[in-house]
């Protein structure tokens, strides 16, 4: 049915994004925010079991707008990077966020959730709290959410941890995101049994933005600063904020049944690539 | 799509079944319990040891002569087959690695999808085939599973999914990724509709699979001993460095931290599942 034709990446290019999805100077989740939602007032906790820090979420003003932000958080030195356990969420993270995201949509406050995750974090106790049930919960919550959801992927959209926030009306990437299943380095142990083939695995995961817009898997792409948005944070919160202020007042015009209806549409026909072959097993 | 009987198991068992059951003429030996058992005794228990009810893996037309009355069932979208979205090649063209599996499984994909009856009550229902791609889920599976959520619904028939699968298949990126919100969305409508969708978790369920339907269920249930998880325990020993406790993410540890309804042993899968229906639904007239 729908074919891709367009030609792979060279192998290279699609493991620069890599790079550059993950540079240490990259901006993360609350860079945008402390830009782009002013003020903004964190809020804590899933009211369950505790408070997660690889996610932040809170109510934010953009443009004097209220908005409930959710975003994925990594750190930046070391102990920042353990605080928030290198941006992966443990269910008490994706419980937060649901939380967060009813609250504003009792009181029809839109969403913008931001997704910078290496995956959700595979441990222990994420598996005994229930990882994957929080995980599910979400995307069939965020569902039905009568209010506008923008989802915008900044960095790395590390799997079913990044999707576990990731179900919005609309949905961008920024120019060197990357959003995959697994990461390279997981599908290369896997297929060459050596994760220093994950160049290889980036180039054939199809993990770029340019690969997601053209699988019609996104809506659209978010250009950053020349270089990538580290060079330049002030400018790659500009540009996002020229796409959330289009998108934010596009949904604004949609009643609940309609951003619902709008919002399932777009992921119920994700991935038409399949075909019926004559002469079935049945 | 004809009604149609299947009267034996179509297929011969896999390479991965036949190192479990070391055949041995007439005898096989129980991995878990290391006795050896008559075959024909493990057949006639539904493959489950009867020295210690270990629940051996069955294959998705073994399963639904299992759950179905008569063991008949109409089968929906059995020709649909991926398009290899991502053109995706690593040591083999994944076309061709679907064409082997298609060639050794018979199916074209990692479910069935029908309908038939259970206890005289109409459903729908799917099961992952765990021998095709470890029952990944592509874009055929979510589309697959998608269409029968849709199909309960407008029936009004309640749902069953048979979960064995090691998550998202890694050959459809992000496409198959993305058929974790599309089911779920799908399975939002249902849930709104009050339609009842029972997922039935067996040995192993982990990944993008149990991150989306297999824990939507209004009822979760496992076999005994079924691994379930988000991240596989491999995985997660690569994490934390060290060996993870016996029973770690089994049925059981998963029912004691309040994430499964039930662990129902393979013998009782159907009465349970028709008393649950009839508790949702009322009695068959
Ligand atoms: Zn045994």
């Amino acid at each position: 049915m729908d074919k891709v034709t367009a030609p792979a990446p060279e192998p290279g290019e699609a493991w620069q994004r890599v790079q550059l999805a993950r540079h240490p100077k990259r901006p993360h989740a609350l860079d945008y925010i402390q830009r782009l939602f002013t003020p903004f007032e964190e809020l804590h906790g899933d009211r369950c079991f505790g408070d997660d820090p690889a996610i932040v979420a809170g109510m934010g003003f953009f443009e004097g707008m209220p908005v409930a932000v959710v975003g994925q958080q990594k750190g930046r030195d070391t102990k920042q990077k353990l605080y928030r356990n290198f941006g992966m969420p443990k269910p008490e993270g994706y419980r937060k966020a649901l939380r967060v995201m009813k609250l504003a949509a009792k009181f029809g406050r839109p969403v913008v959730t931001l997704l910078d995750t290496p995956g959700a974090y595979p441990g222990v106790d994420a598996e005994e709290r229930g990882q994957a049930e929080a995980i599910a919960r979400n995307l069939r919550e965020m569902a039905a959410l009568p209010v506008p959801i923008v989802t915008v992927c900044i960095g790395e959209g590390g799997s079913g941890g990044a999707l576990g926030i990731g179900v919005g009306n609309r949905v961008y990437m920024l120019e060197n995101a990357i959003y995959s299943v697994i990461s390279p380095e997981s599908c290369a142990a896997i297929i060459w049994r050596d994760a220093g083939k994950a160049e290889l695995a980036a180039a054939a995961l199809r993990l770029t933005a340019q690969d997601l817009l053209r699988l019609g898997l996104i809506d659209g792409i978010i250009a950053e600063p020349p270089g990538g948005a580290h060079n330049d944070p002030d400018g790659a919160a500009e540009l996002l904020r020229v796409t959330l202020r289009q998108a934010l007042s596009e949904l604004a015009g949609l009643e609940s049944e309609e951003l619902i209806e709008q919002r399932y549409l777009k992921f119920r026909q994700m991935g038409n690539f399949f075909a019926e072959t004559a002469g079935g097993s049945a | 799509m004809a009604w149609f009987t299947r009267s034996k198991p179509t297929r011969q068992p896999a390479a991965e079944e036949e190192r479990r059951v070391r055949t041995e003429g007439l005898w096989t030996k129980c991995d878990h319990c290391r006795q050896i058992i008559w075959r024909k005794a493990l057949e006639d228990n539904l493959q489950v040891c009867p020295k210690c009810d270990f629940h051996f893996k069955i294959d998705a037309v073994t399963r639904l002569r299992l759950l179905l009355d008569d063991g008949r069932w109409e089968e929906y979208d059995s020709d649909l087959v991926s398009t290899d979205p991502l053109e995706f090649v690593d040591q083999r063209p994944y076309k061709e690695r679907l064409a082997a599996m298609q060639q050794a499984t018979s199916l074209k994909d990692a479910v069935i999808a029908a309908s038939g009856r259970l206890q005289s009550r109409p459903v729908q229902i799917c099961v992952l085939e765990l021998k095709f791609i470890g029952g990944s889920m592509g874009a055929v599976l979510g589309e697959k599973i998608t269409r029968a959520i849709e199909r309960s619904l407008a029936r009004r028939e309640p749902l069953i999914i048979v979960s064995a699968s090691g998550g998202a298949r890694m050959q459809e990126g992000a496409v198959s990724l993305m058929q974790m919100a599309k089911v779920s969305a799908a399975l939002m409508r249902l849930d709104q509709a009050r339609v009842p969708f029972i997922s039935v978790l067996t040995d192993p369920t982990t990944g993008g699979v149990t991150a989306s339907f297999a824990m939507l269920g209004d009822l979760n249930i496992a076999e005994p001993g079924a691994l379930i998880g988000f991240a596989g325990p491999r995985v997660i020993e690569q994490t934390i460095r060290q060996k993870l406790p016996e029973g770690f993410q089994r049925a059981e540890f998963l029912l004691q931290h309040g994430f499964l309804d039930a662990v129902v042993r393979r013998h009782d899968m159907k009465p349970f599942i028709a008393r649950a229906l009839d508790f949702f639904c009322g009695p068959v007239h």
